[in-house]
């Protein structure tokens, strides 16, 4: 079965820094790169909505998301521990297209904790032969860098702090030009940066958008944007957008 | 033993069990084919269409609060026409029973879409008066009983089929509303929509929905929607169908034993989408489970 609801086991449960965990569970289905779940990891009916959360990675029987704990949603999904069980509702979605002729040059540019969905991306295009470099900032401590290193991605890291990397905006460091491709996850005013910057390049740009969602499935209209063809879905024929239809 | 029997009728319309999907939280029935049978429920309602398409507000449009929903959404629909025309068709095919919602800026505009929801196949129509996220229209009509009274004997001018009034909690004097409608014609009567809400960003010292007043939804809300439904069944002669904060078979019962005849399944659709259908199958258990042989024996015996 394609898109469903599943109760799945908890695998694997990590700290990757302060507030960042990595959960891997049990899924069988079908999972693209840039596509999202909505997961429920509590019984009753607070929080009442399932929490929309990217895929990380996945591989045979298991998928990866990473996570910020930023309310009572996700704090309460990072209590959970391998054993215990949470709904996942998806794949949802139109994720990011990897069906790239060998040795496209694509730029991944992540912004914290937009960095999740972009190591899918990279597995995926790595796969299909690209040459992927990521460009990610943080605000101080970087996370799940050697993930993409150990894909053969080069990294360009900055961070508000300085202690990593360059000291700035991830966006200092990305030249558009050097790219046939840029994807782009991470704060509302840094994506509309990379993406009025690739558009001005000439450079196909791919934004990652996120958006309160209640249903994930075109159901509640929620998420709804303005796009160049029209109000869209956020969560149906996104989350994924050519940066043209949102930006221009 | 043999089942129970759970079918209801509906205003004329038979549903094969008295769960309804609620509207603006399925969609318009496409969007949950993938997770669930939706052929499993008794009816499904259309988000609200409007004869003027509309984009719907600008903003953010959720927010969450313990066990319930604040939604901005502002009607976002394509226009009755295309309604008709592109969503209507495949909606039909589901099998379970279609409500129209109907929504409108000024009573022309519910005239005007109720004559061309009168040319189709739909079986039964949703007036919503009680949107409150709209500017104009909407919730306007479903406060005072004067302005309901002349949007539903125009409207009900407009159409031979089967009207049923989605009634507002803010209605000043709930079960007059409700005996209101039913004189200017009205078939049935639905009720709640959300009740207004609001919610403030205390960083910004701002409202959190651009247009300030939202509606409020889910299990927070259940309570006062069961008692105003109880106030309601007992003021009107029509069919009443009962809503707000349902979760469960139990909570669906609880509103049929107050005296609803239907009951619709809204924000609970969000929890997981199936969880309509699992109402469905629910009542039929407790039924079959406590020797309750038609579903209509228990209703209203509270
Ligand atoms: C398609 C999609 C993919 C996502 N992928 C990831 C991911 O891979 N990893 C990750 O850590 N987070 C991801 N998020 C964000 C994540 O869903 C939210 O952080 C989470 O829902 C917060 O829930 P909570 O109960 O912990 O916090 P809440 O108490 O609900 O919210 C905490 C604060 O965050 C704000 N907020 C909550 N949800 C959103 C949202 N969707 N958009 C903007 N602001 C929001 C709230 O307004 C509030 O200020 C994704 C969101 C979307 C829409
Ligand atoms: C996201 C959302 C959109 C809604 N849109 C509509 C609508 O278009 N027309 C309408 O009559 N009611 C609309 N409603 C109200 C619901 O149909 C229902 O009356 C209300 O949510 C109470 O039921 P519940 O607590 O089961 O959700 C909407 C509710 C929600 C949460
Ligand atoms: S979250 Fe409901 S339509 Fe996107």
């Amino acid at each position: 079965m394609a898109k469903h609801v599943t109760q799945a086991p908890v695998l694997v449960m990590d700290r990757v820094t302060g507030t960042v965990w990595r959960l891997r569970a049990g899924w069988d289905g079908p999972v693209r790169a840039g596509q999202f779940f909505m997961l429920r990891g509590w019984q009753g009916k607070d929080p009442l909505l399932a929490r929309p959360v990217s895929v990380h990675d996945w591989g045979a029987g298991w998928v990866d998301f990473l996570f910020e704990v930023r309310g009572e949603g996700t704090r309460l999904l990072s209590a959970l521990r391998p054993g215990d069980t949470l709904e996942l509702t998806g794949a949802l979605g139109n994720g990011f297209d990897a069906d790239l002729p060998a040795g496209t040059k694509v730029a991944l540019v992540g912004g914290g904790i937009g960095v999740a969905p972009l190591l899918g991306a990279a597995r995926a295009l790595r796969a299909a032969g690209c040459a992927v470099t990521l460009f990610v900032g943080f605000r101080d401590e970087p996370y799940v860098l050697e993930s993409f290193e150990a894909l053969g991605c080069g990294v360009q890291l900055a961070t508000d702090s300085g202690r990593f990397g360059h000291k700035g905006f991830v966006t200092d460091l990305l030249n558009p030009t050097e790219f046939d491709r840029v994807l782009v996850c991470g704060p509302e005013v840094m994506m509309e940066k990379v993406a009025r910057a690739c558009l001005a390049a000439k450079v196909p740009v791919f934004v990652s958008r996120e958006s309160h969602m209640a249903c994930g499935i075109g159901a509640c209209l929620g998420c709804t944007c303005h796009t160049k063809n029209g109000p869209k879905s956020t969560c149906k024929d996104g989350p994924v957008f050519p940066g043209e239809v949102l930006y221009e | 033993m043999s089942k129970a029997d759970i079918r209801v009728n509906l205003c004329g319309v038979e549903l094969k069990n008295p769960v309804i999907t609620a509207s603006g939280t399925f969609g318009y029935g496409q969007e949950y084919t993938d997770f669930m049978d939706v052929s499993a429920l008794g009816g499904i309602c259309s988000k609200g269409v409007t004869y003027v398409p509309k984009y719907g507000n600008e903003g953010r449009r959720l927010a969450e609060t313990p066990a319930g929903l604040i939604n901005s959404i502002g009607l976002q629909n394509p226009g009755v026409q295309h309604f008709i025309d592109h969503e209507l068709p495949a909606m039909l095919k589901l099998g379970p029973a279609v409500l129209a919602n109907l929504g409108g800026a000024s009573i022309e505009d519910y005239e005007a879409g109720a004559a061309l929801l009168d040319a189709t196949e739909v079986p039964l129509i949703e007036l919503n008066i009680s949107c409150p996220n709209v500017k104009a229209g909407g919730i306007a009509y479903g406060v005072k009983c004067e302005s309901a009274r002349e949007v539903v004997r125009r409207v009900r001018a407009a159409t031979r089929k089967p009207l049923i009034v989605k009634l507002s909690p803010q209605a000043e004097d709930l079960a007059a509303m409700a005996r209101t409608c039913q004189e200017a014609g009205a078939d049935g009567v639905s009720l709640v929509n959300t009740f207004t809400a609001l919610a403030i960003d205390i960083e910004r010292r701002k409202p959190v929905f651009n247009n300030l007043y939202a509606g409020l939804s889910g299990p927070a809300i259940k309570p006062i929607a069961l008692r105003m439904v109880h106030q309601v069944c007992r003021a009107v002669q029509i069919p009443v169908v009962g809503l707000g904060g349902i979760t469960s078979a139990a909570d669906a019962i609880e509103f049929i034993m107050a005296g609803a005849t239907a009951i619709q399944v809204g924000t609970a659709n969000f929890l997981r989408p199936g969880i309509a259908a699992e109402i469905a199958a629910g009542i039929q258990t407790w039924c079959d489970d406590h020797g309750v042989k038609d579903l209509n024996k228990i209703r209203g015996c509270v």
